[in-house]
């Protein structure tokens, strides 16, 4: 009876947030008295792998089939459905994604289990009760939320928890795991695929900056760039910019675009409009530079300048640098 | 084609959300109800779908009868007709079945819904559906095109975007650039109100999960102001007090 946590790769390597999954789950193992074990599917280096270990999990069990190494949230949902009923899971894990999502909704019908998603913090488990809370208005809220059903998913938001980067358990035992995937799950053709390279991935970085209208046009956007690279943050936008293809439409950050919880947002020339808000109000710290001291954004931030951001930036971008 | 268009009534994104009866229940004194904005796209493309080919667009909400003014507003948009299974829900699971009993009754070779709705963000009830009626389901599709019985879809996938071609029934979760953002013609207003709206008791659920209160967020502490010319501080600031550089 483990706590089953499922691990996304990104070229063959265990994703950050996945350790924070790994790591959420062995608390509430070591909470509920048994051990924890993930799940990964497709091609993946076993060296990598083990390093789940240092996180907490005390097993892997690797699913090496390459059919795997493309998202399907058919088949991803029948290995986890398996590997849970060999496990024996009551308490599945499950990082916030739009693929975590549909996983846990395909395994969920199967399994009968409560699915909740957008979880923030730990679950109290106290008796028979079994509590989460999770985001809901985008973040303008929280609901409290009993899950009754004798299995749980829990889909968690990137920095439920705090992690420890340095985690230093031993290595994980890995073991190869073949449950039966249905042909059903690979009769969808895939004509082409487009992924953006070099690029530190919006959902997955612990520091983004972002720019609004105040950058006053793509000419400028190199200033947030520079700063960018010195901090090795990830780089946003507001809607306004992608709709003004200043930047492309995967950068947009808000209500209708990409909602990320970083360690750290710095918005620069963004005046906060509440639909932005819901996309980036679950950072951790929130730094806002903007000219016009009146900006709701600064009602919501940690952090502010009011001036000039082109003459901000780049003193940013220096004192930046002399921190590497 | 027989398109099946789940749509959500939630409050309008620029709300400001409050709670009453002791935190359990979203007041609704003030807040304006719209069409979840992710619906919104996938009606919007079912219906220009259904101008290319002929066929049918069913809406289906799982709710109350305040959602009334948005079902009428589907209709204006060029939905044919109208169910409203008269349940508030108790969660994902117990929406998805109410979709799934409807879905089950009639044959349609598109079930689409947004992403996910914005208020319980969850974006599982398409892959629930589609489980349940043992179909396969994509989401987020910013791009959908029918040819015969054959969809080729454009979605987004972790890091970047795909294509592929799959065979139809299918649950698509969609978001823009789906379809052309559209408001109601006059005709359509006028129209609508004749269309029919079924109102259907709900199946029996599980409940799997029981909400119980709503909170809001703390209010943040004070903003720390730096002044412009000593930007640099907010560096150090950063690494020293925040700790997350």
């Amino acid at each position: 009876m483990s706590v089953l946590i499922y691990i996304e790769l990104d070229k063959g390597s265990v994703k950050k947030t996945s350790f924070g999954a790994i790591q959420y789950g062995a608390m509430i193992a070591a909470k509920l008295g048994t051990t924890t074990t993930a799940l990964s599917l497709g091609t993946a280096n076993s060296s990598e792998l083990e390093q789940a270990g240092h996180h907490g999990a005390a097993k892997v069990l690797h699913v090496a089939d390459p059919r795997l190494d493309h998202e399907n949230s058919l088949a991803y949902a029948e290995a986890l459905v398996q590997a849970a009923e060999q496990e024996e899971s009551e308490v599945i894990i499950i990082p916030k994604s739009g693929l975590g999502d549909a996983v846990a909704a395909r395994a969920g019908a199967r399994l009968k289990a409560a699915v909740v998603s957008g979880i923030t913090g730990l679950p109290e488990i106290t008796g028979d009760t079994f509590r989460v809370t999770k985001r809901i208005f985008s973040g303008k809220a929280f609901a409290s939320i009993d899950m009754a059903a004798a299995r749980k998913i829990l889909v968690i938001q990137k920095n439920a928890i705090e992690t420890d980067e340095n985690a230093t358990g031993s290595p994980a035992q890995v073991e190869a795991f073949s449950p039966v995937l249905s042909e059903a799950g690979f009769k969808a053709k895939v004509i082409s695929t487009e992924k953006v390279t070099n690029e530190i991935s919006l959902t997955e970085a612990e520091i983004i900056v972002s720019g609004g209208r105040g950058l006053k046009g793509p000419e400028n956007w190199h200033l947030l760039l520079d700063l960018a690279s010195a901090l090795g943050a990830a780089t946003g936008c507001s809607k306004p910019v992608s709709d003004l293809d200043w930047r492309p439409h995967h950068e947009h950050i808000g209500q209708t675009g990409i909602k990320v919880t970083p360690g750290l947002y710095i918005a620069c020339g963004i005046s906060g409009a509440i639909q932005h808000l819901a996309g980036v109000n679950g950072s951790r710290c929130i730094v806002v530079i903007n000219k016009d001291p009146e900006a709701p954004f600064f009602k919501s931030a940690d952090y502010g300048i009011v001036g000039d951001i082109f003459e901000i930036l780049p003193r940013l971008t220096d004192a930046a640098r002399k921190l590497r | 084609m027989n398109i099946l268009v789940c749509i959500t009534s939630v409050p309008d994104t620029t709300a400001k959300i409050t709670f009453t009866d002791n935190d359990t229940k979203l007041n609704k004194a003030g807040v304006q109800l719209i069409i979840g904005p992710y619906d919104d796209y996938a009606l919007s493309r079912a219906v220009e779908l259904k101008e290319q080919a002929a066929g049918k667009v069913t809406v289906l909400h799982v709710g109350g009868a305040d959602a009334d003014p948005q079902i009428r507003k589907a209709l204006a948009l060029g939905a044919d007709e109208a169910i409203r299974v008269d349940v508030e829900p108790a969660d994902s699971y117990d929406t998805a079945v109410q979709i799934a009993h409807i879905a089950r009754q009639n044959s349609y070779d598109l079930i689409l819904m947004g992403r996910e709705s914005i208020d319980y963000n969850s974006g599982i009830v398409h892959g629930l559906v589609a489980e349940m009626l043992d179909l396969p389901s994509y989401s987020p599709v910013m791009k959908l095109d029918i040819n015969g019985s054959t969809a080729t879809i454009t979605r987004e996938i972790d890091g970047g975007k795909e294509v592929l071609e799959a065979s139809l029934p299918l649950v698509l979760g969609c978001q823009e650039p789906i379809a052309e953002w559209k408001s109601p013609s006059m005709k359509g207003i006028m129209t609508a109100r004749t269309k029919p709206l079924q109102v259907v008791p709900p199946v029996e659920t599980e409940q799997l999960s029981v909400t119980g209160k709503y909170t809001l967020p703390a209010p943040k502490g004070a903003c720390k102001m730096i002044p412009a010319d000593a930007a640099e501080t907010l560096i150090r600031l950063l690494q020293t007090e925040a700790k997350v550089i």
